[in-house]
């Protein structure tokens, strides 16, 4: 991948008190790239995708989005926001909202576009995602694997230039994971911009570009998948990759 | 029997008078302090340091303030800065200050029983704090809150009557005029405290008809 760069981390540095959960992470995402970023747990995955729409603020170093700087706070940062589309390991639709309010409330209240328009696109949307028929119903009556394609809907209907997926199959029960799968892989497919933290090594394999492994909050490693997973360089890797895939 | 009755019909003029301010004391306080509080509890979790810090100085100050105190600063110490309040003005104004120090903690006590995704979800979609809180976090921090609302508005319902004690004709004033007329103070106080059940009733059932309505919207 040789596109232009659409996200560029220099440098950042993040620390939970005393633990160092970012250290001078340097990592550039080009526009129609899809990262999967993988390494055992508490390798600081999951902090760097949330520094990404700044969820989790960082100490030190640079975040540029599409060419700019992360603003600190207020309407600028909010802004950003608007054009990163994240889904979360947990879901997170609005409990108080039914399907279709969840995937219409970005649209109408951040981009002030008008409801009856969002609304046809928000069922296409459903639609894509195979829950069009659960619209009316409310986040709690689905099931985990519906909530998070709802959840997908729901971060396309801004129409972003970046989705940031974090461990978004972690929570799912293992007969729900294939049909989110699916629906990330043919958004790959499409040429979204995507950022992957995810154990799933499958699609790791078939959708990414490229494999970035973390350990100890450090980039240890990035390469295609095919190099990666037949090939991997440091003792790190090596390691981690025996102990998944031995099972 | 018939002086329990007389009691009430006899002086009907004070009763009403005096039940009629204690309801305005309460309808223009619980406006005042519901919005007021609101305010401060979200300046409890607003991004901005300084908001934080002033609704948390608020709430420690007026919460460990006596009414009475409270009042007796309106009433005597604010006409000294230049400011004219009449005796209700003042009374609205403490009842709404004080009250509003703990509707302050029930929204924001309410605030804290959302999970911390649903701001997450919001703030990742771009909104801003205004937005996050007024779009999803107080609309599901309500059902919590309804409870603690309700009792700390009831507790202001039966606060008004300190406003007898600075020249303010409401409810708590009765007695003392009723014993000037010779009434029998037993019958009075009996007569108040109906009146405050009577008043107080609809805060219960609209409390009971919040929690049903939202219990099942979910």
């Amino acid at each position: 991948m040789t596109g232009e760069a659409l996200i560029v981390l220099e440098n950042v540095n993040k620390w939970f008190g005393p633990l160092h959960v970012l250290q001078d992470v340097d990592l550039s995402v080009a526009r129609g790239e899809v990262v999967v970023v993988i390494g055992p747990s508490g390798s600081g995955k999951s902090t760097l995708c949330r520094a990404i729409n700044r969820l989790e603020p960082i100490d030190s170093g640079t975040i540029v989005f599409d060419g700019r700087v992360l603003p600190a706070e207020g309407r600028g940062l909010a802004k950003l926001r608007s054009e990163v589309g994240m889904v979360f390991q947990s879901f997170n639709l609005f409990a108080h909202k039914s399907i279709l309010q969840n995937v219409m409330l970005g649209p109408v209240k951040v981009l002030k576009q008008k409801p009856a328009e969002v609304r046809d696109r928000a069922m296409a949307l459903l639609e894509r995602v195979g829950i069009a028929n659960q619209a009316e119903k409310y986040p709690a009556q689905l099931s985990g694997g519906q909530q998070q394609r709802v959840a997908i809907a729901r971060a396309l209907a801004m129409q972003p230039k970046a989705l940031l997926f974090d461990e978004p199959t972690s929570a799912l029960d293992p007969e729900m994971v294939g049909e989110v799968l699916e629906v990330m892989t043919s958004l790959a497919r499409e040429g979204m911009t995507m950022v992957v933290v995810t154990h799933e090594m499958g699609f790791a394999k078939h959708a990414a570009d490229r494999v970035v492994f973390m350990a100890d909050g450090q980039l240890v490693e990035q390469a295609t998948p095919e190099e990666f997973f037949a090939n991997p360089q440091s003792d790190r890797a090596k390691d981690f990759l025996s102990k998944i895939l031995t099972h | 029997m018939t002086e329990f009755f007389s009691v009430l019909t006899d002086n009907w003029q004070l009763f009403r008078d005096g039940f009629t301010m204690t309801v305005q004391l309460f309808l223009i306080s619980a406006v005042g302090s519901l919005l007021l509080g609101t305010l401060l509890g979200a300046f409890r979790v607003s991004p901005v340091p300084a908001l934080r810090w002033f609704g948390a100085a608020y709430v420690n100050l007026v919460r460990n303030t006596p009414l009475t105190l409270v009042f007796a600063f309106l009433v005597f110490a604010v006409p000294k800065l230049d400011v004219n309040l009449d005796y209700p003005q003042a009374a609205f104004t403490a009842l709404t200050v004080y009250t509003a120090a703990f509707i302050c903690e029930v929204v924001r006590s309410g605030i804290n029983t959302v999970a911390p995704g649903q701001a997450e979800a919001a703030r990742a979609l771009g909104m801003t704090f205004p937005q996050v809180l007024g779009q999803i976090v107080l609309p599901q921090a309500l059902r919590a809150m309804v409870p603690p609302l309700v009792s700390v508005e009831v507790a202001m319902l039966k606060n008004t009557t300190v406003a007898a004690g600075f020249s303010v004709l409401e409810a708590g004033a009765i007695p003392a005029y009723m014993a000037e007329r010779g009434e029998p103070q037993f019958y009075v106080l009996l007569w108040i405290t109906i009146g405050f059940l009577i008043l107080i009733s609809p805060l219960v059932f609209l409390q009971r008809t919040l929690e049903r309505k939202w219990a099942v919207a979910r």
